[in-house]
């Protein structure tokens, strides 16, 4: 009874803590638009414009509900519910702290530690395009079809190469549990030193699974109105936008501690902290990197114009997978070599 | 013909090994949005803030009077003459017995409109007119939602008799001078 | 509670997700209870503990397959007057292989009853333990497959190039 009331709360904490980043996510989104463009940014509701996710969620529940009358109906809704739930349920396996010890039991800070993490991971992001496919086929009109298309086959080529990045990581770390991964990089052994290729390689491709620019061609604004949500409104478009955000948070925080380190910092044995108060700077230490990766998303957007389409199928099939597979090789090789059983 | 030096030919040469990978050009983009981080803001926070506007700017129209509180204008319609947008109206009438304190001269413009909508805020009236009336002021026109708001009669263009609701005109008057 | 309720949820949800992919009108929707039935199917391995087999289902058929298939459907607009005409002698052809395809998963199913009280060890399904199945046990077949999967992947990547003057 107890390991489930402790569960609940930590469930309830973290879809909040998303959520709450999510929201603050938008307006950060804008914040460093503006500062990157030298504007200002939003700054009107409450001080610095704190108040504006708050304000932007006011006009999206206001907004009139429209429902195509030619449209699927039920597959309208059901888009952005898949897209939500997908969404919120890959922080289920991203282990948020080392644990905490109270009165003699250890409280591990992670909603569940299955042996197949990594996998789960991916299984739920290839449902995630599910929710684009149906909302963008449901709403019966071509642009938002032609969005659920190129969102489609960009998702399946980008997970390929991004599969590929992290089998060359299961190899080093040797287990699928992304908690004992991030634990074997105590300290400063960090994966991204013995996998250089691997973090280039997975960080484009959770660009392009989160349709991040350089790789937002599902909802390309010049070329399809407004992508798979063209026809969707209100809190249906809130979803949308909503998800793209938390999965932004999500694949932030799964690059953080499969490569960065995840609640790991330098000098860790040195400071002669209490195990607690180790793991509470730990976490403290895990949401900065997961921050620097959110800005660096920003940062890249704002950077970077977006592909053309025949160049992000190219850059998937002939640059991201064939590096993948060289990746691996490479790996296996240093494997072999770290082991001993390599012999020239 | 070459107007700058920026001109860039466009060559379809093969790329190098570096700008292949694109990672290199990607870098250096992201190192020039960085410093723009730290640039200082070009932004105006409006309603706290405003622009400097120069005071010879062109704005809003005022019609001057005299330093006794007698309107200059004569109605002569040397401005509507002069106004290539072909802006300004008006009806000239006499004046009468006991109205000395309030026109300068034996006529004057019963009513004088400005379609701001048409005004080019060039300027020509002022310099066509003979009396010293009609002034460009630094004064923004309001928006409105209606056209016909955008008709300016003199209820809008005279000046106040009171001290304080004199518009100064004297730096435009002078750049006037100097032509 | 009945602890082999969830798998009578599970088979009723599966069943029922499997009938709707025949009996829905608009091809779409039936792909869709498709995925359901991958997922319904995905929760019997798990009740079985073979989380590894569970993944892997999840992404290569629901997440992948699945939606190449949705991606060739959705290009295709479907409706009552482009439908085939069906005559009764392909009609009867089905009705026989799918008949052929029963009696084979009854045969296979009958010969089944003996392992099923083998599966009681609860780390059969492991990650580890399927690995060292795969490498040890069973590292010829697998080798085969894999060759096999080559194979038919430089087929595909030659009849998907243009054909060179």
């Amino acid at each position: 009874m107890e390991f489930l009331l402790i569960k609940f709360v930590l469930v309830v904490i973290v879809f909040a803590v998303s959520l709450g980043i999510a929201a603050y996510s938008t307006y950060a989104e804008r914040k460093i638009a503006a500062f990157l463009q030298d504007r200002v940014g939003p700054d009107r509701a409450g001080p610095f414009g704190l108040l504006q996710p708050l304000a932007d969620g006011v006009k999206m529940f206001m907004k009139e509900e429209i429902i195509p009358s030619n449209a699927d109906r039920l597959l309208f809704i059901l888009g952005p519910c898949i897209m939500m739930m997908t969404a919120c349920m890959t922080g289920v396996v991203i282990p948020w702290g080392h644990g905490l010890e109270i009165n003699g039991t250890f409280y591990p800070v992670q909603i569940t530690d299955i042996n197949i993490g990594i996998l789960y991971v991916f299984g739920v992001v290839s449902i995630g395009v599910y929710g684009i496919m149906i909302g963008g086929w449901a709403s019966n009109n071509k642009y938002s079809l032609m969005g659920a298309i190129r969102a489609s086959s960009q998702m399946i080529s980008y997970e390929l190469a991004m599969g590929m990045a992290v089998i060359a990581l299961i190899m080093t770390t040797g287990t699928l549990s992304v908690r004992e991964m991030v634990e074997q990089q105590h300290g400063i052994h960090w994966n991204v030193f013995t996998q250089p290729l691997g973090v280039i390689l997975f960080i484009v491709c959770a660009f392009a699974e989160c349709n991040r620019t350089p790789f937002d061609l599902p909802e390309c604004e010049t070329e399809l109105v407004g992508g798979y949500h063209t026809e969707y409104s209100s809190m249906k478009l809130g979803f949308y936008l909503f998800a793209e955000y938390i999965n932004m948070f999500i694949s932030s925080a799964i690059i953080a501690s499969l490569y960065f380190g995840g609640y790991n910092f330098p000098f860790i044995d040195q400071l002669g902290l209490s195990p607690n108060m180790l793991s509470i700077v730990g976490t403290l230490i895990f949401f900065g990197k997961i921050f620097f990766f959110i800005f660096f998303f920003m940062w890249i957007r704002w950077t970077i114009p977006r592909f053309r389409y025949d160049q992000l199928m190219h850059l998937g099939w002939r640059t991201m997978i064939p590096l993948g597979i060289l990746n691996i090789l490479g790996t296996g090789i240093y494997v072999l070599y770290k082991n001993g059983q390599l012999h020239f | 013909m070459q107007l700058t030096n920026r001109s860039k030919v466009v060559v379809n040469k093969e790329m190098t090994f570096a700008e292949k990978i694109y990672l290199p050009a990607i870098l250096s983009g992201l190192l020039i949005t960085i410093k723009h981080l730290f640039r200082k803001k070009a932004t105006v926070k409006y309603p706290e803030q405003t622009r400097p506007v120069a005071p010879v700017y062109r704005g809003w129209h005022v019609l001057k009077r005299d330093e006794q509180g007698r309107e200059n204008c004569t109605a002569c319609g040397l401005c509507a003459v002069a106004c290539p947008a072909e802006a300004i109206t008006m009806t000239a009438a006499e004046r009468k017995k006991g109205e000395e304190h309030l026109y300068r001269e034996e006529k004057y413009a019963a009513v004088y409109e400005i379609n701001m909508l048409r005004c080019i805020y060039c300027g020509l009236c002022e310099e066509a007119c003979p009396k010293e009336a009609i002034f460009l002021t630094d004064r923004m026109v309001p928006s409105d939602m209606v056209r016909t708001n955008f008709i300016f009669g003199k209820d809008k263009l005279v000046e106040g008799t009171e001290a304080d609701k004199r518009i100064d005109v004297s730096l435009r008057a002078k750049a006037h001078r100097h032509q | 509670m009945n602890p082999s309720l969830p798998f009578f949820v599970l088979a009723t949800l599966s069943v029922f997700s499997a009938l709707m992919v025949v009996l829905s009108r608009k091809p779409v929707h039936s792909v869709l209870y498709l995925i359901f039935c991958f997922f319904t199917i995905g929760g019997h391995y798990l009740l079985l503990n073979a989380q590894f087999l569970f993944a892997v289902h999840i992404i290569v058929y629901a997440g992948a397959i699945m939606v190449l298939f949705l991606f060739t459907l959705m290009f295709i607009n479907m409706n009552k007057e482009l439908e085939p005409h069906k005559t009764n002698l392909l009609k009867g052809a089905a009705t026989v292989a799918a008949g052929c395809l029963l009696l084979v998963m009854v045969g296979v199913t009958k010969g089944a009853e003996s392992l099923a009280a083998n599966s009681n060890r609860t780390d059969v399904g492991t990650v580890a333990n399927l690995g060292k199945a795969l490498y040890g046990q069973y590292l010829l077949p697998f080798e085969l497959i894999s060759i096999l999967l080559l194979a038919a992947m430089v087929g595909a990547v030659l009849l998907g190039k243009k054909s060179v003057e």
